[in-house]
């Protein structure tokens, strides 16, 4: 799944989400004198974030931990690989679909390694167990996202929700 | 009247606690603490908690008080819990929010190496987490620490924001291995960060006649803040006799570069070491 994300230094940025695709809005970094973010680096992080949520997606429907491997490290991918076990153990598998994201980068370190960023995020949540729905909900998240850089994408390190 | 006391039942409901047709759950767990969900009904049923950060299944007995023990739910974030399925399944949502007591940090110190003197040119982030390393969100003081051998410590007292906490510091003036120490409440974090000596800050050379050689000489090459450079820096000492160039590379040994060259009546020598050019010899035979 390919998606265009455009995006203007200093300016909010909002793309509507196509069919299936989330919205997504970028609003000016908020770096408070910590490393300036060059256009090509911030737009690098937002799409393998966006990505990393295709990822988290296809991994806690099919409980297949290994499809985090490429977008999530550290303790985002052990609480999720745990996650996945124990979704597994209990007889379920949860659809997370990501209907829209309001994000802000808020600190990139001054050696480059980490990056910080804000997501206020609107996405469905549909618990199952087989093909019997047992409960779905719209959730309005507050997502504090910690990526660093591997050797050819950005990856979510610390990806920690709490509610709006 | 039912549906005036239905009301009043609901009014009287403590404010912390979200309630779902038969579930009573918290609006909010500190991480890694025991809580409690109430059911209603009877009989027995599969009561489930889910959210991205954790998964619980747990038979349940209706109608009697669900026991979570500390330790049990402790992933920050929003969660689900679903009693039953389908049309009549019971849901209900709540928070898991990070414990308040730092128990480690992540400590991104930048660079392990630098010159003396040097503004801002240390810089350290610190990520504060709680024992199931939630990011502990709420703001809470940092102390970031730079201390180091004849330098007077350098302390910054930052509050975390999202977790985080950064400062930049400067080196010291005199060369040492510092320590660059994070810490939140009693847990900390340290990284050594060498402070080198910098660039020389002059080069004066002294030539001398050795049989039919000449032997030219450093003074002790020094930064601008006294400290001796470190051995193994190139010192380029030139030798220009009439249409003639000679040019030799020379490591620093104890702080003094020494090298041989023709006795060249006339020869003029120089010496040079990164930007910082030396005096020039005009030697005249000896004279």
């Amino acid at each position: 799944m390919t998606r265009t994300l455009a995006l203007v230094c200093g300016l909010m940025i909002t793309v509507p989400g196509l069919a299936g695709e989330p919205a997504v809005r970028v609003r000016p970094a908020d770096l408070q004198g910590s490393r300036p973010l060059e256009k090509q680096t911030e737009t690098s992080v937002v799409r393998d974030y966006l990505q990393s949520w295709r990822s988290l997606q296809e991994a806690l429907d099919q409980n297949q931990a290994a499809k985090l491997d490429r977008d999530f490290i550290g303790t985002a991918r052990e609480k999720l690989g745990s996650t996945i076990e124990s979704q597994g153990r209990s007889g379920i598998h949860t659809l997370y679909t990501d209907r829209s994201h309001d994000l802000q980068v808020v600190f990139y370190s001054a050696e480059g390694l980490s990056i910080q960023m804000i997501d206020n995020v609107e996405y469905e949540e549909k618990v199952m167990s087989k093909d019997t729905v047992l409960a779905t909900r719209v959730v309005h998240g507050r997502f504090i996202v910690v990526m660093s850089p591997s050797e050819t994408r950005w990856q979510v390190r610390v990806f920690q929700a709490g509610s709006n | 009247m039912r549906v005036r006391e239905a009301l009043l039942a609901y009014l009287l409901l403590p404010a912390s606690v979200a309630v779902a047709q038969g579930l009573q759950v918290p609006h909010t767990v500190p991480a890694g603490k025991s809580f409690e969900i109430a059911t209603h009904g009877s009989g027995k049923g599969a009561l489930i908690i889910v959210g991205p950060g954790q998964a619980l299944r747990r038979e349940v007995q209706l109608g009697t008080p669900i026991s979570f023990a500390a330790g049990e739910l402790y992933s920050a974030g929003h969660y689900l819990v679903i009693l039953g399925e389908g049309a009549s399944a019971d849901v209900a949502e709540f928070d898991v929010i990070p414990d308040h007591e730092a128990k480690s940090l992540g400590f991104l110190a930048k660079p392990s190496r630098l010159p003396v003197n040097t503004h801002n040119g240390i810089s350290g982030a610190v990520y504060v987490f709680d024992a199931y390393r939630n990011l502990i969100t709420v703001p809470m003081p940092a102390t970031l620490e730079l201390a180091g051998a004849g330098s007077a410590v350098q302390t910054r007292i930052v509050t975390t924001k999202n977790g985080m906490a950064w400062t930049t510091l400067d080196s010291a003036a005199k060369e040492s291995a510092a320590r660059f120490t994070a810490r939140v409440g009693n847990i900390s974090s340290t990284r050594i960060i060498n402070q080198v000596p910098g660039d020389p800050c002059s080069l004066s050379i002294t030539a001398k006649p050795n049989g039919t050689r000449l032997e030219v000489q450093t003074a002790p090459v020094r930064d601008c803040s006294g400290n001796t450079i470190p051995d193994g820096t190139i010192v380029t000492f030139i030798e220009l006799a009439g249409n003639s160039q000679t040019t030799v590379d020379v490591p620093l040994k104890q702080g003094v570069a020494t090298i041989n060259l023709p006795a060249i009546p006339g020869a003029k020598i120089s010496a040079a070491s990164g930007v910082v050019a030396g005096n020039e010899i005009r030697w005249e035979g000896g004279r």
